[in-house]
């Protein structure tokens, strides 16, 4: 059953895409068909990552969501966010997710197609009826017209190292990135009694 | 001479530093010892060597300064410095009585004492490291055998009661673990068993003399309020003095209690029993028991304290020491035991000793002087009943002995030596103070009749002569005729290899030391460290009475070395003796009573020696049928030379008294020469004379006394007696107390835990129903609602994500809708 | 394109990641699912950012937000390993030792 879903699944996304092409084109020209272009990259990329029983294939489909989400900020003018979010999330989560992937066993038979199906099914439903209340009733308060958006990296070195900034969560990030990362090499690491060979002991 | 001079500052320090270097030895040894080469043997017997030499000093300054003035040598404790306050307290007067003071108290009585101690225990370390070899508690046996020492050293050199008495007690501890000593021990299964049950008697036995010593001790302290000996002696006679020579009856009492000491640390009946027994541990213990330490602390104590002793307690302390100089010499007559034989003969040494303190006046120095010889030669006779045992093979039984006068000649010599000092024979130590105690018995007898001071003119020389008897029968059945002992067969040895011997007999004796000897190599001679403790304590046991080489006075005309050091003036400067002779005993009668008294004493002590010797040889004395010609004619030879000079040199001297000294020893040589070279002429006849008389057989002599016989040999049953009463009795007295306690006691208990346990019902009751429902509603409560909560708690965390999802969708609802 | 259009987007995908932590059996997607929350969190970030005034505020919060995907990757990683070579397994369910 799984594999005839295979092929209606794929024209189910390829559909939509085109949809959001459309819908983009028509409300908003040349920027909109690139923003339908990146959210069927968004949301696509993640409904195959949740829908593909390979893991590897799932990993990679991310791969996909990561940079639609980057080029999302490129429309939103956050450049140097979009880099970062391209070099930190593909070039490194990334790798170390398929890293993951590869040191741990593939089970194909763990994917139950009725939980995935009935939990997008439900979350969706659930976020349309959120989206279908809030969007009636809020408003947010949004400039008519926007600025330019700034494009200067060193604002947020600046902003960085500003006192009256974010000096103060940076160097906790810092120390949060280093002693995280310490604690990962500590808790990967093999124990150096699991390190004798058991056919070692076989042998003898 | 400079050095024998009197300097305070520095004999304080030497006299403080007498029982310090043992005792610093004795901390060493006790952590350390084991670690030390040769187990720190040498380190304690060269503090003893040091210890030695200043107690030697010590004497001969006392010495020097006593013969050439009348004068005390020094009495020094509170008022000279040499003490120091050891129970001070604040915000109390200086002179307060509970502010006490300890201080050194060094006479001519402690000065002798003293350094008998410390030569003697030299020598016991100095056998110590050749007997105790191989023992597997060697380095303790150093260590307890030096603070013995230390607390006998404390305790002549204390000057006051209480002190004292901390030694005492403190020595009657080390005596228990000495005695003891082999019940660590289980690969000698008796002596495991005898120690210990030996040094449990020696301790509880000599308790009860402690507690009555203590009880006299406070009884004067809460009347005259010091414990000082100065203090008391001076109080007391101040007191008796302003009660006009009468003494009050509660110094009587506490009198007698302090006696109560003296009859439990030196063994005088009733307290004897302890003492025999006291061999249970190793010889070298017993010969400080023996001479040195313990048993000298009780007449030790009897000098110090004699002042405050009333003339009663004084007829007390005679007809004790009487009786027990007496009966001990006719139990040491039965006994087969080597050792038996030298306790049995302590204890009745003792009774002369003690019996001549009773007498006071002269009796006293003589007792104290009888102490001091007695130290010498107990000791030296008591190692060398080691040598001898260390040479059978652990065998103790004298039947087993015999002919070992050739296989050990220096053991034989110090032994010989010494029986003869013990047996009184002239120009030996024992003589002098043997003679002085029977001439003091005399002297008060004829002066003040009383029943006690007759029964001991009458039991000591019966005693003399019985010591005379059981020794040389000691002697004759050790050394004289042929070895009875097992000799095993092929196994011969050299003196080469002997030291390896040493190991096998003290580690192996399996089946028990004493119960048997095994069949070993023949007897050999001891190895060099003991048998010259052995001759050095020999020789003082020779000449310790009297050095007559110098004056060739054998008789003791002059006063002995002893008598000069020591008189009541010098041992109790300033004090009036309350307790000697009343006012009609004047000083010419004293004068005149003193010589005749000495010329009998000298007669019947001469007479009653050389029949306890002749009685031995008689019985014991080896048989001349049985030898040939040549030995009989030697052997009455020596026979004939001791009669001659027992019987002819006391008649020559006694002839020409006053006389020059060359023309004494001029008779004497002439006399001796003629009485020997007649007796000799006549050995034919005489022997001929004895060979005609059947000699008895020492079986038959037994037989012929039969129940008597029996009851000295078992000691007049006072061991069963003090087991039917006293220890019957403590056992009947428990058991009651026992049923009194369970049935009474206890019944009141369980009555009271009983009403308890009703009130307890009914509260367990409403405990159980009613607070117990209440706790358990609410935990059966918790319990279920627990488990309802227990259906969420998966453990899998995409539940609890599903669950947190939900729950924010819950909330977004809730906020849309609400 | 207006605001309610970005949210919509990391609307949808916020619930497609938390499908994809509670529906699969594998530690992996639960990862994977945090990342993409954390993306969906962070297009709203620049989102509003960039609609109230592109005052830098939400993309600093965006970048402190990459910098604490990348960590948690890691250690979350390192769990995963920990736990394959203790268990056997990386089913979520299969780590059960504290239950009870």
């Amino acid at each position: 059953m799984d594999d005839k879903l295979q092929k209606p699944f794929y024209a189910l996304l390829g559909v939509v895409t085109l949809g959001l092409l459309g819908w983009g084109a028509s409300s908003a020209g040349a920027q909109g068909v690139a923003f339908g272009l990146f959210t069927a990259l968004t949301l696509g990329g993640s409904l195959i990552c949740v829908w593909e029983r390979s893991v590897v294939r799932s990993a990679f489909s991310l791969m996909g969501t990561f940079t639609g989400v980057a080029g999302l900020f490129l429309l939103l003018g956050a450049d140097f966010l979009a880099v970062a979010q391209i070099l930190i999330y593909v070039g490194g989560i990334l790798a170390l997710i398929l890293f993951g992937v590869m040191l741990s066993p593939p089970d194909l038979a763990e994917r139950k197609l009725s939980r995935v199906l009935g939990g997008l099914a439900l979350m969706l439903g659930a976020v349309a009826w959120v989206g279908s209340k809030v969007a009636g009733t809020v408003t947010w308060a949004t400039a008519d017209v926007l600025p330019e958006p700034s494009t200067k990296v060193d604002e947020i070195g600046v902003g960085f190292l500003d006192p009256e900034g974010y000096v103060v969560p940076f160097e906790l990030a810092a120390m949060i990135l280093t002693v995280a990362l310490v604690a990962a090499v500590y808790i990967a690491r093999r124990k150096a009694s699991d390190l004798t060979d058991p056919r070692a002991e076989e042998r003898a | 001479m400079d050095f024998l001079q009197f300097n305070p500052e520095v004999d304080f320090k030497l006299l403080l530093a007498v029982p310090l270097i043992p005792l610093v030895g004795y901390v060493v040894q006790i952590f350390f010892g084991r670690f030390l080469p040769r187990k720190g043997d040498w380190l304690l017997t060269a503090g003893m060597f040091a210890t030695m030499c200043i107690t030697v000093l010590m004497a001969a300054k006392a010495i020097s300064h006593g013969f050439s003035s009348s004068e005390p040598f020094f009495h020094l404790s509170k008022d000279v410095g040499m003490s120091f306050s050891w129970f001070y307290q604040e915000g109390k007067d200086a002179a307060d009585p509970l502010n006490m003071t300890a201080g050194l108290l060094y006479d001519g009585l402690g000065a002798a004492m003293l350094a008998v101690v410390g030569i003697v225990s030299f020598f016991v370390h100095l056998f110590s490291t050749g007997y105790m070899k191989g023992d597997k508690r060697y380095h303790i046996f150093f260590a307890n055998i030096s603070l013995f020492t230390v607390a006998m050293l404390g305790l002549v050199l204390s000057d006051n009661i209480l002190f004292l008495f901390v030694f005492w007690e403190i020595m009657g501890l080390m005596s228990y673990l000495l005695i003891g000593h082999f019940s660590h021990d289980p690969s000698t299964p008796f002596f495991h068993r005898w120690a210990t049950w030996a040094s449990k008697k020696a301790f509880l036995t000599t308790r009860v003399g402690d507690c009555c010593l203590l009880i006299g001790m406070m009884m004067f302290w809460q009347n005259f309020q010091t414990f000082q000996f100065t203090e008391l002696w001076r109080l007391t006679s101040e007191e008796v003095a302003r009660n006009g020579g009468e003494w009050p009856q509660w110094m009587t009492i506490a009198g007698l209690f302090i006696f109560g000491g003296t009859v439990g640390k030196s063994a005088q009946f009733p307290l004897h029993i302890w003492l025999p027994d006291a061999m249970a541990g190793p010889t070298p213990v017993s010969a400080m028991i023996h001479a040195a330490t313990m048993v000298a602390a009780g007449v030790f104590l009897l000098g110090r304290t004699f002042p405050i002793l009333s003339p009663d307690v004084l007829a007390i302390v005679t007809a004790t020491g009487a009786v027990t100089a007496l009966f001990a010499a006719t139990i040491g007559v039965t006994a087969f035991d080597l050792k038996a034989v030298l306790a049995w003969s302590t204890i009745s040494q003792l009774g002369f000793m003690v019996a001549a303190i009773g007498t006071g006046g002269i009796g006293l120095v003589a007792g104290l002087f009888h102490m001091v010889t007695h130290a010498f030669f107990k000791s030296c006779l008591f190692l060398s009943a080691g040598s001898v045992i260390h040479g059978c093979h652990h065998e103790q039984d004298m039947r087993k002995m015999g002919g070992l006068r050739k296989r050990m000649p220096l053991t034989f010599l110090a032994m010989g030596i010494s029986t003869l000092a013990i047996a009184g024979i002239p120009m030996f130590s024992g003589f002098y103070s043997k003679d002085k105690i029977i001439q003091a018995a005399f002297m008060k007898t004829s002066l003040e009749f009383s029943g006690a001071q007759a029964f001991a003119c009458f039991a000591l020389p019966v005693a003399a002569a019985l010591t005379a008897f059981y020794m040389f029968r000691m002697m004759f059945m050790t050394f004289a005729g042929e070895y009875r002992g097992d000799v095993a067969e092929g196994h011969g040895h050299g003196h080469d290899d002997h030291h390896d011997d040493h190991d096998h007999h003290i580690v192996h004796s399996e089946d028990g030391g004493i119960a048997g000897g095994h069949p070993g190599p023949v007897p050999h001679e001891s190895p060099l460290p003991m048998t010259l403790s052995l001759l050095v304590l020999a020789t003082l046991g020779f000449l310790g009475g009297k050095f007559w080489l110098a004056d060739l006075d054998i008789l003791a005309h002059s006063k002995p070395w002893f008598m000069k050091l020591v008189s009541p003036e010098k041992m109790y400067p300033g004090i009036e003796l309350m307790n000697g002779y009343g006012a009609q005993v004047t000083d010419a009668m004293l004068k005149s009573t003193y010589d005749s008294a000495h010329t009998w004493a000298m007669i019947i002590s001469l007479f009653v020696a050389s029949a306890g010797i002749f009685g031995a040889w008689w019985i014991y004395g080896p048989r001349l049928r049985t030898t040939g010609q040549a030995v009989v004619r030697w052997t009455w030879t020596i026979v004939c030379l001791v009669l001659a000079y027992l019987f002819g040199v006391p008649l020559v001297g006694s002839l020409i008294e006053g006389a020059d000294t060359l023309v004494v020893v001029a008779a004497w040589i002439i006399g001796l020469g003629l009485l020997g070279y007649v007796l000799m002429r006549t050995t034919k006849w005489i022997v001929g004379v004895f060979a005609g008389l059947s000699r008895p057989a020492p079986e038959n002599i037994a037989d012929g006394f039969g129940e008597l016989y029996v009851a000295v040999a078992n000691k007049y049953y006072i061991d069963e007696v003090v087991d039917a009463s006293v220890i019957r009795l403590s056992m009947l007295a428990s058991k009651f107390l026992r049923w009194f306690d369970e049935t009474i006691v206890d019944g009141l208990v369980l009555l009271i835990g009983r009403i308890n346990r009703s009130g307890g019902g009914v509260s367990a009751w409403f405990d159980q129903k009613v607070v117990d429902g209440a706790v358990n509603g609410v935990g059966a409560l918790t319990q279920t609602f627990g488990f309802i909560a227990r259906l969420f708690q998966t453990g899998r965390i995409q539940q609890y994500a599903s669950f947190a999802v939900a729950g924010g969708l819950a909330v977004a609802a809730w906020l849309l809708l609400g | 394109m207006g605001l309610g259009a970005y949210i919509a987007v990391s609307a949808v995908l916020f619930a497609i990641g938390v499908v994809c932590i509670v529906a699969r059996r594998n530690m992996i997607y639960v990862l994977m699912g945090i990342e993409m929350i954390l993306n969906a969190a962070n297009i709203n970030f620049v989102a509003f950012n960039r609609f109230n005034g592109d005052a830098m505020d939400g993309r600093m919060f965006a970048i402190f937000v990459i910098i604490l995907a990348a960590a948690e990757a890691a250690v979350a990683l390192g769990i995963v390993l920990n736990v394959y070579h203790l268990f056997e397994s990386i089913k979520p369910g299969d780590a059960d030792l504290m239950r009870d």
